[in-house]
């Protein structure tokens, strides 16, 4: 997360004089090929200054908050401009639910904001959706705000 | 594994003469039998030959040692200190003298002889009552040396079987998911073990990750859930050969496998548009069904002994609760009505109990309730744990617990736990790394 913030500063002092060119810059990141299937972390914030990259829900839910709404009309205002891209929406869950339980809920977040994503004009086929349930929080810690965080749907790159 | 062992019966002479020695498995034992095993004579020729072969310097006490651990891990049985045995192995298994092992306040024994036959390991083993001064059981078998373990297991199984009355669960496997590193990117592992830790074995690399394994009736195949290529999908593993494949051609995320209790379906969820629902696929013709249908999320399916019923998770209420459907999806019905949220529902082998996990004002418990939900009953209480698998004869669940981080984000940890089926008896179960998503294989030898 702080390299993303660094990563992200670094960016918008770029961005002036590589707007158009932005894609190309995302490769130094740490994506790469293996296979067929992109293994990067790369995530919208990497590339499109003030467009948060994720969305957050409340406790077994998978409702979109106002919030979010903003998030993802951003995104895809940024994704209709960018239409080469393609993006992998990954729900996640938090730790205070069943494994299985918690797989469904992160496939069920991660659709809710790829419907929206899709009603704002961005095609299906330019989406795709995995859920990690509880597999990989971003705040390691045993509390409300931790959970908070680790509640999500994460937009990422996926070309 | 089942062609690795020859099992021989010679002779099994359970007299039941008048009212020997019982163990009563379903209450809370705050007694347990005191209980000496002795450890197994052995020739000096054969234990030369096995030092050899085994690079254990006596096998008979090795062995001994295991069913020892056994007794003690069951919690039903108080295994003696062999320091105050008075009598040697050799005699004591031809005709103990009753009166030195009551003094020592034994209530049962067990003596025993191991041979090397033709480069073979042959066992023979008595179960003695010492109040009754009677001989309750006397077998004796032949199998490979490697399978020196197994003996103890088998020996333990038998006994506990002629004192309980009910079938034991120690000749018996666990596979789970080994974790390792930082809790925000844990590697993770298929891992099989013997049921007391022994015989560790990684299944995967840690490549990708790995999740939910479970064991196939006879325990010869696993199924279980990959991330491999980040596409997580249910899949199929052959112990013996290593060979896996995916199961079913499905275009999204598989999840929550198990095995139908004839092993010739995997029944699982399948997630699409934010919808989880519950299919089977037949290994035999790849025929696959849809078993629920419904906007909610169904997870966790777990099929009754007979096949015929499907417990499983949905959260079409609201909030995940336990249903149980006929096996072709008609007559489904709720069944979990407590406070809290309920998942996890696993059908017992005896097929009287479901299994599960609650969430009750930010608790974890693992509890039972009767099939139609009657009779909740919680046993453990925690700030994490799910997922209990059973062992083969229904008296001992296992599950995974974790741990509350501090305030650093640290100090997270996974483990294994075991408890009796009475709420008595919660366990550590040990492990090499930390540990997750056990299940209990079936007996390996019946």
């Amino acid at each position: 997360m702080r390299l993303n913030k660094i990563l992200k500063n670094t960016f918008i002092v770029l961005l002036a004089c590589f707007v158009l060119s932005a894609c190309a810059t995302s490769k130094k990141s740490t994506g790469q090929m293996q296979g067929d299937v992109y293994t990067g972390t790369d995530t919208i914030e990497y590339l499109a200054s003030g467009v948060p990259d994720r969305v957050f829900f409340a406790t077994n839910e998978s409702v979109l908050t106002t919030a979010s709404r903003e998030t993802l009309r951003k995104q895809a205002a940024w994704l209709r401009k960018n239409s080469d891209i393609t993006v992998v929406l990954e729900g996640h869950a938090d730790e205070r639910g069943t494994r299985e339980y918690n797989l469904a809920l992160g496939e069920r977040r991660a659709n809710a904001a790829k419907d929206y994503l899709m009603t704002y004009g961005i095609s299906s086929n330019r989406i795709s959706v995995l859920s990690y349930g509880k597999e990989r929080p971003v705040d390691s810690g045993s509390n409300p705000l931790a959970w908070s965080k680790n509640r999500r749907s994460v937009t990422v790159k996926a070309n | 594994m089942r062609n690795l062992i020859i099992l021989l019966l010679i002779s099994i002479i359970p007299t039941n003469a008048f009212a020997l020695i019982e163990v009563d498995i379903t209450r809370g034992n705050l007694n347990p039998l005191p209980i000496a095993v002795s450890p197994l004579s052995i020739d000096d020729e054969s234990k030369k030959s096995f030092k050899k072969t085994l690079n254990k310097k006596d096998i008979g006490s090795e062995i001994s040692k295991v069913i020892e651990k056994n007794l003690k891990i069951s919690g039903l049985f108080n295994p003696l200190d062999k320091n105050a045995f008075l009598q040697a192995p050799d005699i004591a298994h031809l005709k103990p003298r009753f009166e030195d092992w009551n003094l020592i306040k034994a209530q049962a024994l067990i003596t025993g002889k191991v041979k090397n036959v033709d480069d073979k390991l042959r066992v023979e083993f008595r179960l003695w009552d010492v109040l009754a001064g009677k001989e309750m059981m006397a077998i004796a078998f032949t199998t490979v040396p490697n399978n020196w373990r197994r003996v103890g297991h088998i020996i333990t199984d038998k006994v506990y079987e002629r004192l309980t009355g009910e079938k034991g669960y120690f000749d018996t496997r666990i596979i789970y998911v080994a974790e390792e590193g930082p809790k925000i990117k844990r590697i993770k592992k298929l891992a099989i073990m013997d049921q007391d830790g022994a015989n560790n074995k990684f299944l995967t690399l840690g490549n990708e990750l790995v999740l939910t394994p479970r064991f196939n009736p006879t325990s010869q195949m696993v199924t279980y859930l990959s991330y491999f290529k980040n596409l997580p999908r249910v899949y199929l593993l052959d112990i013996e050969t290593g060979i896996q494949e995916v199961v079913g051609d499905f275009p999204g995320m598989t999840f929550a496998p198990r095995f139908s209790p004839d092993g010739k379906k995997i029944i699982m969820s399948f997630a699409k548009d934010g919808n989880s629902d519950i299919y089977t696929m037949n290994l035999e013709n790849r025929i696959v069904e849809k078993i629920t249908n419904h906007p909610s999320i169904d997870t966790s399916p777990s099929y009754s002994p007979d096949g015929k019923f499907i417990c499983f998770n949905s959260d079409r209420s609201g909030y995940q609760q336990i249903y149980v459907m006929k096996s072709d999806g008609s007559n489904v019905k709720r069944i979990s009505f407590g406070n809290g949220l309920y998942g996890t529902p696993v059908w017992s082998p005896r097929g009287d109990l479901i299994a599960f996990t609650k969430l009750h004002k930010g608790k974890f418990y693992i509890g039972v309730m009767r099939t139609d939900g009657s009779g909740e009953r919680l046993l453990t209480e925690n700030f994490y744990q799910e997922a209990p698998s059973w062992s083969p004869n229904g008296r001992v669940l296992i599950f995974y617990r974790e741990t509350k981080t501090d305030d650093k984000g640290e100090g997270f940890s996974a483990k294994l736990w075991s408890i009796d089926l009475t709420g008595y008896n919660e366990r550590l179960v040990d492990t090499p790394t930390d540990a997750s998503d056990p299940s209990w294989s079936s007996l390996l030898s019946n």
